[in-house]
């Protein structure tokens, strides 16, 4: 199957109704795309649907927790706005992130129409208690039910996933992974991935951390795994470190007018990663970042040629 | 946790600095004018401490108690708890000091502050320098450390005050502590963690000022120290 294809919004409301979620995919209609410009965004397939998914999501780690903070909430209802405008769906969260839970609840509530992919985690030591963490979990984003549940770092995974393989036979969960980052216990991700049935494995991946293409990439592709991409920018590390150095001029052989874009063209050029999550507290970030999934993608030559460079960096 | 190698202090850190200290300017503009009522019983502390009286230690670990309970609730259940799931604990943590410095301090009448001529000019026992330790944080806590976020370039509206936030109450609690005739480790250890906890945390957000807890929490465990194994001089009873 074509993995990597460009999408606008009516395919991605074909998209969304083919995969039985028309009633979320009708409500996307009215207002969360209704302003959007015309172009196309990147989607690729999850592996063990063939849905289609916008190949850049919106992480909310550090980010969207907040609290109780008015203006800063109002702020985040922004950059989900500005997300779904510009065609983005998945939105990750975990139990492990604060008030991002009940922020993003509070975004989706204000926004109204607005039907995201929902990404969460369970994350909690005690397998018995993984059931009511992910109700809670559910409560506060105001979802009828995940689209996607992951074991957050492998937390207690042997309990959690049965509880979301049961999940996901009884129709109350669509989608099932594990996480990990910033290379953390990959053999163990490896035998997990081996042995399991997983519909997405979630890792970090960016122009320099880059282990993750030894093995678990190609694993994922071989098992049918959608794979979710964490700290594309280092949690703004990478950014921060180069700074405001100019871009090679190249970058605009494949669109790109920054270094995120760049970071993200390299990741999205992977053609095993399904979605890049990279987080934003800014509406111009969010909206940079979606452009990063329209356009041309870099090939293999150009690919290493980011890598080197940034390696550089 | 596995790996624990592989993990940073700032991986730990479950919020940004903006959000950190916007808690304090959210806090300030809904307990305003509170904080004045603080610094007017803090100043009456710092007189108690100065001017001894059989009372004072009784009246200073009350007020103290009432401070910390304040802090734990009002802060850190209503603001803090809000960002960081771990700041219930924390809270458990003040609501536990409160209660030692109510039982032991208050009730027990176990900091009676000590009597120093150098500040009193009426005779009583030199405490030494532990003493002037001890008075000059309590100074300190509510006059110039709500000046460090401002001048490490926070907003004056994010400033943190004495009996309002938790770091100038501790501050000025371990001078009370230091200052007392008799050095009581079972009141000092809590002060002593957060100021641990507390340094930790501005230095996961790179903050500028994050020494200051912990420099505090030195300079308070070096006088207690000196007095409570320091000779005559140190643990003199008055
Ligand atoms: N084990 C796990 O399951 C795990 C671990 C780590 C992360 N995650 C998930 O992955 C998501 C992404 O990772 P992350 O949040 O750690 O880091 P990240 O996405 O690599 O970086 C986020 C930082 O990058 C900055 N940024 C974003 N877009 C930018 C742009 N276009 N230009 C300049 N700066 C930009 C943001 O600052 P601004 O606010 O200024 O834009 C933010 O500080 C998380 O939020 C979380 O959902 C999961």
């Amino acid at each position: 199957m074509d993995r990597f294809m460009s999408l606008d919004r009516r395919a991605l409301l074909a998209g969304l109704a083919a995969t039985g979620v028309a009633a979320g995919a009708a409500a996307l209609a009215p207002r969360a795309l209704a302003r959007t410009e015309p172009g196309t965004v990147l989607a690729r397939a999850i592996p063990s649907s063939g849905e289609l998914v916008p190949a850049v999501g919106l992480g909310t780690w550090i980010t969207f927790n907040v609290g109780e903070d008015a203006e800063a909430r109002d702020a985040c209802v922004e950059v989900v706005q500005a997300f779904f405008e510009g065609g983005g769906r998945m939105i990750d969260s975990s139990p492990m992130y604060g008030s991002s839970q009940a922020v993003i609840g509070h975004a989706l509530g204000r926004l109204g129409a607005a039907a995201p992919f929902s990404a969460d985690k369970v994350w909690i030591s005690s397998g018995s208690r993984g059931p009511a963490q992910i109700e809670e979990s559910r409560r506060l984003w105001g979802v009828s039910r995940f689209d996607l549940l992951q074991v957050h770092n492998l937390l207690s995974w042997e309990e959690h996933l049965e509880t979301l393989f049961a999940m996901k036979a009884e129709g109350r969960l669509r989608y099932v992974g594990i996480t990990t980052s910033e290379g953390r216990r990959h053999a163990e991700f490896e035998r997990i991935m081996r042995a399991q049935p997983l519909d997405f494995v979630q890792v970090t991946y960016n122009p320099v951390d880059r282990e993750v293409e030894e093995r678990i990439l190609p694993l994922a592709r071989e098992r049918g795994m959608g794979v979710i991409v964490n700290r594309p920018f280092q949690q703004g590390a990478l950014l921060r470190r180069i700074g405001r150095r100019p871009l090679p001029p190249w970058a605009a052989e494949i669109g790109c007018q920054s270094w995120a874009q760049l970071s993200l063209k390299f990741i999205l050029g992977h053609e095993t990663v399904t979605c890049a999550i990279p987080a934003t507290t800014s509406v111009a970030h969010v909206r940079e970042n979606l452009a990063a999934a329209r356009g041309a993608l870099p090939d293999a030559v150009m690919r290493r040629r980011i890598a080197d460079l940034f390696g550089t960096l | 946790m596995s790996e624990w190698w592989t993990y940073a202090l700032s991986d730990f850190l479950l919020f940004s600095p903006r959000t950190y200290y916007r808690l304090f300017a959210l806090h300030n503009a809904a307990l305003w004018p509170a904080h004045l009522l603080a610094l007017a019983l803090g100043l009456a502390g710092v007189w108690m401490l100065v001017r001894p009286a059989s009372w004072h230690g009784r009246a200073l670990a009350a007020g103290l108690a009432a401070h910390w309970l304040w802090v734990a609730w009002t802060f850190l259940l209503v603001r803090y708890a809000t960002i960081n799931w771990g700041a219930g604990y924390i809270a458990a943590g003040f609501v536990a000091e409160a209660v030692l410095l109510l039982v032991l301090g208050a009730l027990g009448n176990r900091i009676p502050p000590a009597t120093g001529p150098g500040w009193t000019g009426q005779g009583g026992t030199d405490m030494g320098w532990p003493r002037a330790l001890g008075i000059g944080l309590v100074l300190f806590a509510l006059l110039l450390q709500p000046l460090a976020g401002p001048l490490a370039g926070r907003a004056l509206a994010e400033a943190e005050l004495f009996g309002m936030a938790p770091d100038p109450t501790v501050t000025a609690t371990l001078g009370v502590l230091v200052a007392a005739k008799r050095i009581r480790w079972e009141m000092l250890a809590i002060p002593l963690l957060w100021c641990a906890i507390s340094g930790a945390t501005l230095w996961a957000m790179e903050a500028p000022d994050a020494v200051l807890m912990p420099a505090v929490g030195v300079l308070s465990l070096s006088a207690a120290l000196a007095r409570s194994f320091g000779g005559r001089r140190g643990t003199a009873a008055g």
